[in-house]
């Protein structure tokens, strides 16, 4: 029997276009949760770091992944967790930065806090939570179009 | 190995499911929602303790099976973890308290010879950085209050200080010696409990027997009652 195996370049451009079940304007590769893709033998290896150890996001991501990839003909399949080195948010890629301040929350930064409301760019903003709606994410306030907006944690 | 996978596995195990009940109840919405991610937090560390413990002891328990199928003697969590939660003072005192044991204790499990409890310790480590500087912060706003704030968290740390002592009591089952623990954790909270304005009660007499499990408290069982009664009743239900 021949069996043609995917390119490991065509599977990363497949998972490129799996959104984050609850920030679905990023996908799962822009969030740097994809570690790793390789084939062993005929079965195709996906490895998975998670986000925060408890986010209810990751069993809905990894479901998302494999039907994905089903669709695409890849029938043997296994997904790996990987927890160390652990996610940060460092490896976030710089379109899904962009993309994330389009959509309204403010991407990580070193400092701490975001430099700038996503929504009318001023600086002089404020934090009202240090957790918001997601394990992810934080929530502050614009001071001059007082906006409350979603800020993702340095991690 | 096993008894201390637990210790750490049944700690975050408890407290998250305390720190749940909140859900709902805190007092403003956004306390509510950072109780509710410090429990997520928690419950996912939890997972990954407990799959190890399971594994390690190779009698094919996995996370849920320890979480939802042992009594309470069998729990292997320090008794502060277990106190109810009282009031939002009493509450934020209590994960102030252990967050800063926490800190500690999984900054010297980063190091552990074991690669997998190292690569747990390195992965909760980061979030329970962030929940350490959110209860400090949170302490010295409610202590350096109101007056009644203040009279809360006084009262908050009398009640709770006697659960300190068996954080830092060491025996042969944990992963690392938790004694030697105590110079960073004193370094951390009195410095905090100073600006909060509050006073570090003098006697250091410490209640013992959870992380050994000789002697929980009766509020163990109750809390175990209603986390454990969907599993127990239904043991083939799946969601």
């Amino acid at each position: 029997m021949v069996t043609t195996r995917a390119s490991v370049d065509d599977v990363w451009g497949w998972l490129a276009d799996v959104p984050d079940p609850e920030i679905p304007v990023i996908s799962v590769t822009d969030l740097g949760i994809v570690r790793d893709v390789s084939w062993d033998g005929d079965t195709l290896i996906v490895t998975i770091t998670p986000t925060y150890s408890g986010c209810p996001a990751t069993a809905v991501i990894g479901m998302e992944i494999e039907t994905a990839l089903r669709a695409h003909g890849i029938d043997n399949l296994r997904l790996r967790t990987q927890i160390a080195p652990a996610w940060t948010t460092d490896w976030l890629s710089d379109a899904g930065r962009t993309k994330l301040e389009g959509y309204g929350i403010a991407p990580p930064q070193a400092a701490g806090g975001p430099d700038r409301c996503p929504l009318c760019r001023s600086k002089n903003v404020e934090r009202i939570s240090q957790f918001g709606s997601t394990p992810c994410k934080a929530q502050w306030r614009c001071t001059d179009c007082l906006e409350p907006f979603d800020y993702f944690k340095c991690l | 190995m096993v008894t201390g996978l637990l210790r750490m596995g049944d700690n975050a195990l408890v407290l998250g499911q305390r720190l749940s009940e909140w859900c709902g109840h805190a007092p403003a919405l956004e306390e509510d929602i950072a109780l509710a991610n410090t429990a997520l937090d928690m419950i996912g560390q939890a997972q990954m303790w407990l799959a190890l413990a399971g594994e390690r002891e190779g009698q094919d328990r996995d996370a849920d099976t320890l979480a939802y199928h042992r009594d309470a003697w069998d729990f292997r969590n320090l008794l502060l973890v277990e106190q109810p939660n009282r009031d939002f003072g009493v509450t934020m005192m209590r994960q102030f308290l252990f967050d800063s044991w926490h800190f500690e204790a999984l900054t010297a499990l980063a190091d552990h010879d074991d690669a997998a409890v190292s690569a747990i310790a390195q992965k909760a480590l980061k979030e329970v950085t962030y929940h350490r500087d959110r209860s400090t912060e949170t302490v010295i706003a409610l202590g350096d209050g109101t007056d009644e704030s203040h009279r809360r968290m006084q009262s908050a740390l009398d009640r709770l200080w006697p659960y300190v002592g068996e954080m830092f009591s060491s025996d042969d089952d944990d992963l690392t010696d938790m004694a030697a623990l105590r110079s960073g954790f004193d370094a951390h909270i009195l410095p905090a409990l100073n600006e909060a304005t509050l006073t570090r009660p003098e006697s250091d007499f410490a209640h013992m027997g959870g992380k050994t499990g000789t002697r929980h408290s009766e509020h163990l069982g109750h809390m175990l009652a209603t986390m454990q009664i969907l599993p127990r009743s239904y043991p083939d239900a799946t969601w």
